[in-house]
């Protein structure tokens, strides 16, 4: 079996390694990773941050014991021709197949101020992608500060909200005209800002930053923001050095086909530092999606395995708001396009649903939490939708409870013994008349004893409407 | 026998055991609930109409033998016993031990489970016995055993749950599968996790309703929450548990949002379960089938567990976990020896020390003693093959109905060169036999159960058997001395079998030695570990783990696990998700209360819920007959249009034999560490049968609307 050398130890290097074993891979594998902590799990970094989990909570679980690891090592150097690996320990390993998992690192802007000439940050700036990050920006936020975020996408959204439930004063800037506004059409985006300032985040729409110094951050409107900590939200860079130097085809990133390889038939590359089919998606659900078709590349469980990007879904992980969007967030207009949409702004709810062919083919949904669940899961399985769009959107439907007293002659009143309405009726006729007795005659409430109110109900119901007049009770009950 | 007109006993379906008091009178036997704790005077519509079953009109009388013309005919005890005896010992003679093998039941008592696992062991010498809990308990066993180092259904009595603020129920409906239970469950809020809104489901304070095949990582879920959200007990997982953190390690991956997305259920919902927990003063998380009859059920069932353990609640009085037992003695069933790789008292059967015990309880050499066999359903798939059993008896149990992919189990059991069953009816399995042994059933024997909750009860006898009908204990003593036994090893009286048993299990994990049939008969409640000791008497167990768990370092133990999809994948041809489950009126297989007219007229025919929306896009309406296919084959049933039902799942009853079986569609994939078979989820096609092309009724009563096989209890 092929010697599987991994460089990066991210969630998708583990991945790739945990299901090259699991696919049956027997030869060696080895991972190089340029952090000293073991792999971990980005998304909850945000806990991290709030201290609710120790930095050492958020390890992935340990790879296969016959894994081996070297922590701290960065590669210097690819030698394509001879199939080797240079790390700066100046170790060299050989490899069969060689796995770039090298991930991608936080896009400075280029504003004065921000970087010095080594790209390294300043103090009271912090990228939020590592636990370094986490650990630098909880030293300079001590309890109660205020934090300005650059860049109002999905992460900076985050990180407002995390930010601001943790105590500081937050102020979100973001150059376009909403938050979130590559997912978001107008109305959401409306309401997303809205939910952002009722929670006390003031926004700086359409505001790009021009200078930083320490301590205070200028906006392209001439205003100076105080702060003690400048979070850059501003996207990511695939980390694709190595593999330039290593002349690899690298556009925005590393440059792979549907079997995750490179133009190297030895090179392949999953992750944040990968571009496929035009695309740098940088989530982390494609490059587990990209680790597994690999893994099964590799063993050989399934040499045809194809990545196939799923559409995007985003959703929104802060408390206090449900969102996700789905798709494109401004569909063409498409005659072939059903759209159902519902604003609700008074109650913080708007839903957009654009379906084609009756499937879900982007969506937009705001305070609609049984409906997020419903409409992420029909689009990904690529269902139909319920014929009921309002009540779709609504998460109405289900059995609505009917008054004992309307139920028809036929409906069962107590399940566990089967005993229907009519059955207590006549029971009720021939002289049964409270629970008790219509127990004894009928077997009604005997089992889980859940019908006893509806009966209760039922004999209010018979004596009020006089339906049994008084001299039938003198007949002999079936007791 | 004296003419005893009243005993106390209990009922003869599920493992809540309720309380009841026959009495004969001139119009036949007549039963009432008694004040026991678990039904506290309550029974279901099961209970009331039991006796129905003690004269059925066609209740086996005598035995039956198939003769070369291929039909059954009458004949005596003795030439039937020979009949056996001789194709045991042929099928044995040519191909070796194992070519006998042995399936039993979870309905039947401590005292036969414990003789039918010595039978197979000693007079057989085979490795080859399993029974139906397999597809019942076995995955909660696996997983309770791996995280408590014992396995007690409920380990605390039922009445305690009256006292909680919180239950959750994973998979169990039992407001429909054990309805007296619910009398416990007014006070609690309830948390039901269901794909379904079932019966018990519309009770509940919160509903999360997952995608079948979900619950796995809906459970990581939980507890991811669990611990994000600060809810995780530190000071009770440091001190009474180990292994949280890869447990940990593998939920940390499962954050709300994703949950959601593969669950489909809101993280809003989520949320609010977890709290809703671990904010009860007294919580309890308790599992039922639905969570654990999977290819993943072990694991599911680990999940909960861990879930229970972050939050701090087994082993704490007014708190904990627990699965619901589902069959009669599906507890005791799995203590004493019928499953293929244990031995009485709940011993491992490749433990040298338990093999030894046993081997000397027996006066056998330990040498004889046969190693672990097959689990159910491969069992079944071995039968009639090369390397399978030539021979097999069941006893208790129907599995022509019962078991996973069932038209393929009907295929191997016609494979065999000898099919003996022993029932009291002839069930759908016993219509294959070439011998069938006319037995006796509950009021007209003595014996002991153990309920969901661990409580050793006796069963008592009421009335003699019809004619010719014999106890399991007398046919296994009879099969027992042919096969060279002899006579005193295979005694025949139930409380000289308990005797042996409770002293077999002395030692072990389900310790029984302190129970005697004079203490259950001066009332006492006795759960078991109930040991002998030298002064005085035991008192039983109603709480376990109060001060430590059973592992040697008295420490729980959480497990990690991860989700996985289900065996079937959906696709354009089967894009629907088929879950099976059950009814109020019908047990099991159907076989005893499909006989019983009140019961029967309550839910007559298999039938199959949809979503309005899926019925009228596969072309079906309301009250029309459907055909539900899968990669196995397909069922019918007749269709009810159900709003309430997820648009992407259909459900289907088992109850039910011939071409309405559920289990026609189910996947006999297994569960790697219990071998439970996927009973919860198939992917499946739904197709409108027209009137024309009506199902086939290939033998009497096999089709859905007439799906009996005993039309003359209407006759």
């Amino acid at each position: 079996m092929s010697h599987v050398l991994v460089v990066g130890n991210g969630p998708a290097s583990h991945r790739l390694v945990e299901r090259l074993r699991h696919h049956g891979h027997r030869g060696q594998i080895t991972v190089l990773g340029a952090e000293t902590l073991p792999a971990y799990n980005r998304v909850l970094l945000s806990s991290v941050l709030d201290r609710t989990l120790d930095a050492d909570a958020v390890t992935l679980p340990d790879a296969p014991r016959d894994v081996r690891i070297r922590l701290g090592v960065t590669v210097t150097e690819i030698d394509r021709q001879r199939r080797l690996v240079r790390g700066d320990d100046g170790v060299v390993h050989s490899y069969d197949d060689l796995v770039l998992a090298t991930g991608a690192t936080t896009r400075v802007p280029p504003v004065p101020g921000l970087a010095d000439e080594y790209g390294h940050l300043p103090r009271g700036v912090t990228a939020l992608r590592t636990l370094h990050d986490c650990d630098r920006l909880s030293h300079q936020l001590t309890g109660g500060g205020h934090a300005v975020v650059l860049g109002g996408g999905v992460l900076g959204v985050e990180a407002a909200y995390g930010l601001a439930a943790d105590g500081n004063a937050v102020t979100l800037v973001h150059p376009g005209t909403h938050p979130m506004d590559r997912q978001l059409d107008v109305a959401g985006g409306r309401l997303l800002a809205d939910h952002l300032r009722a929670i006390g985040i003031d926004l700086r729409l359409g505001r790009g930053v021009t200078n930083y110094t320490e301590g205070s951050v200028r906006l392209d409107d001439g205003e100076c923001l105080d702060t003690e900590a400048l979070v850059l939200c501003t996207g990511v860079t695939p980390a694709t050095e190595l593999a330039d130097q290593a002349g690899l085809a690298v556009n925005r990133g590393v440059v792979v086909d549907d079997h995750m390889r490179t133009d190297d038939p030895h090179v392949h590359a999953i992750g944040d530092c990968v571009e496929h089919g035009g695309q740098v998606p940088g989530l982390i659900a494609p490059a587990w999606d990209q680790a597994d078709v690999l893994a099964r590349v590799l063993t050989g469980a399934d040499a045809t395995a194809r990545y196939v990007p799923a559409s995007t879904v985003t959703r929104l992980k802060a408390r206090g708001i449900d969102l996700v969007s789905i798709g494109a967030a401004t569909p063409c207009a498409d005659p072939d396009i059903e759209r159902v949409t519902m604003s609700d702004p008074a109650r913080g709810r708007y839903a957009t649903l654009t379906l084609r062919d009756e499937r879900v083919d982007g969506a937009v949904l705001i305070g609609f939490p049984d409906a997020i669940a419903t409409i992420s899961r029909l689009h990904d399985e690529r269902r139909t939708v319920p014929w009921d769009r309002l009540g779709l959107v609504l998460g109405t439907g289900g059995p609505a409870r009917t008054e004992p007293a309307d139920l028809a002659q036929d409906s069962v009143v107590c399940r566990c013994n089967t005993v229907s309405k009519r059955a207590l009726a006549d029971a009720w006729q021939a002289g049964s008349r409270d629970v008790a007795t219509l127990a004894e005659a009928t077997r009604a409430t005997t089992g889980c004893g859940g019908c006893a109110d509806d009966i209760r109900a039922l004999c209010r119901a018979w004596v009020a409407d006089g339906a049994f007049p008084e001299q039938n009770t003198g007949e002999e009950g079936a007791a | 026998m004296p003419d005893i007109r009243t005993v106390t006993t209990h009922c003869p379906y599920c493992a809540l055991q309720c309380g009841t008091i026959l009495t004969r009178e001139r119009t036949g036997v007549v039963v009432r609930p008694s004040d026991f704790p678990v039904n506290q005077g309550g029974l279901c519509q099961k209970g009331w109409t039991a006796p129905t079953l003690l004269d059925t009109p066609d209740r086996l009388k005598h035995p039956l033998v198939r003769g070369n013309d291929g039909e059954l005919r009458a004949c005596s005890w003795d030439a039937a016993l020979n009949v056996v005896a001789i194709g045991l010992r042929a099928a044995q003679r040519e191909h070796g031990a194992d070519a006998a093998a042995v399936f039993g039941g979870g309905g039947l008592t401590n005292e036969k489970a414990y003789l039918l696992g010595k039978f197979a062991r000693v007079a057989l010498g085979t490795r080859q016995i399993d029974y139906n809990g397999r597809f019942c308990m076995s995955s909660a066993a696996a997983a309770g055993s791996a995280a408590f180092g014992l396995d007690r259904g409920l380990p605390f009595p039922v009445t305690d749950l009256g006292r909680a603020d919180v239950v959750m129920l994973a998979g169990a409906n039992v407001a429909e599968t054990m309805p007296p239970l619910m009398q416990h469950l007014t006070r609690p809020s309830l948390i039901v996790l269901d794909p379904r809104v079932s019966a018990t489901a519309q009770r509940a304070a919160l509903h999360l309703q997952p995608a079948p095949g979900t619950d796995l990582a809906l459970v990581l879920g939980l507890l991811h929450i669990a611990v994000v959200d600060g809810f995780c007990d530190t000071g009770y997982v440091r001190s009474r548990t180990s292994g949280f953190d890869e447990a940990w390690k593998r939920a940390m991956t499962w954050w709300p949002e994703r949950v959601e997305r593969e669950t489909g259920v809101p993280v809003a919902d989520l949320r609010a379960a977890v709290r809703m927990l671990a904010e009860g003063e007294r919580a309890y998380i308790l599992t039922g089938r639905g969570v654990e009859q999977h290819s993943k059920g072990t694991d599911t069932v680990s999940g909960f567990i861990n879930l229970a353990l972050a939050l701090g609640l087994p082993g704490i009085d007014g708190s904990g976990y627990g699965c619901l037992t589902g069959q009669g003695n599906g507890q005791g069933g799995r203590e004493h020896g019928q499953k293929a790789d244990q031995l009485p008292g709940y011993r491992s059967i490749t433990d040298p020390a338990a093999r030894q015990h046993i081997a000397d309880q027996w006066g056998v050499d330990v040498a004889s003693l046969p190693g672990p066999g097959r689990s159910a359903a491969e069992l079944f798939a071995s039968l009639g093959q090369e390397d399978g059993p030539r021979a097999l008896l069941v006893f208790g149990s129907n599995p022509v109905v019962s078991a996973p992919d069932s038209q393929h189990v009907v295929e191997r059991l016609r494979a065999l060169d000898l099919l003996v069953v022993a029932d009291f009816v002839p069930s759908e399995t016993a219509q294959l036999a070439d011998v069938v042994l006319p037995v006796t059933q509950w009021a007209e024997e003595e014996g002991t159960v153990t309920n969901l909750e661990g409580r050793v009860l006796r069963r008592r006898r009421l009335r003699v058997p019809p004619s010719h009908a014999r106890s399991d204990l007398e046919v296994l003593h009879g099969l027992a001395t042919r096969l060279g036994q002899p006579g005193h090893r295979f005694p025949t009286g139930a409380r000289e079998v308990f005797e042996e048993l409770r002293s077999a299990s002395r030692g072990g994990i389900a310790d029984y030695s302190g129970i005697s049939y004079t203490r259950l008969d001066s009332g006492e409640a006795l759960h078991w570990p109930c040991p002998r000791i030298s002064r005085g008497h035991h008192p039983g167990t109603p709480r376990l783990f109060l001060d430590w768990f059973a592992h040697t370092d008295g420490r729980a133990r959480f497990v990690p696990v991860e989700h996985r999809p289900p065996h079937d994948a959906a696709t354009h041809h089967l894009p629907l998700w088929a879950t099976t489950g059950r009814v109020l009126t019908q047990y099991q297989s159907g076989a005893q209360t499909r006989r019983v007219p009140d019961l029967h007229a309550a839910n007559p025919e298999p039938f199959v819920e949809v979503h309005p929306d899926t019925a009228e896009r596969a072309g079906v309406r309301d009250g029309q007959l459907a055909r539900v296919t899968s990669a196995r084959g397909s069922t019918i049933a007749r269709v009810r249009v159900e709003p309430s039902m997820r648009t992407d799942t259909v459900f289907l009853p088992f109850h039910f034999p011939a071409d309405g079986s559920a289990n026609l569609i189910t996947p006999a994939a297994l569960d790697p560490r219990s071998r439970m078979p996927e009973f919860k989820v198939a992917a499946v096609r739904l197709d409108a049968l027209s009137a024309l092309a009506g199902p086939k009724s290939t033998t009497a009563g096999s089709s859905p609307v007439d799906s009996t096989g005993q039309t003359e209890v209407y006759g």
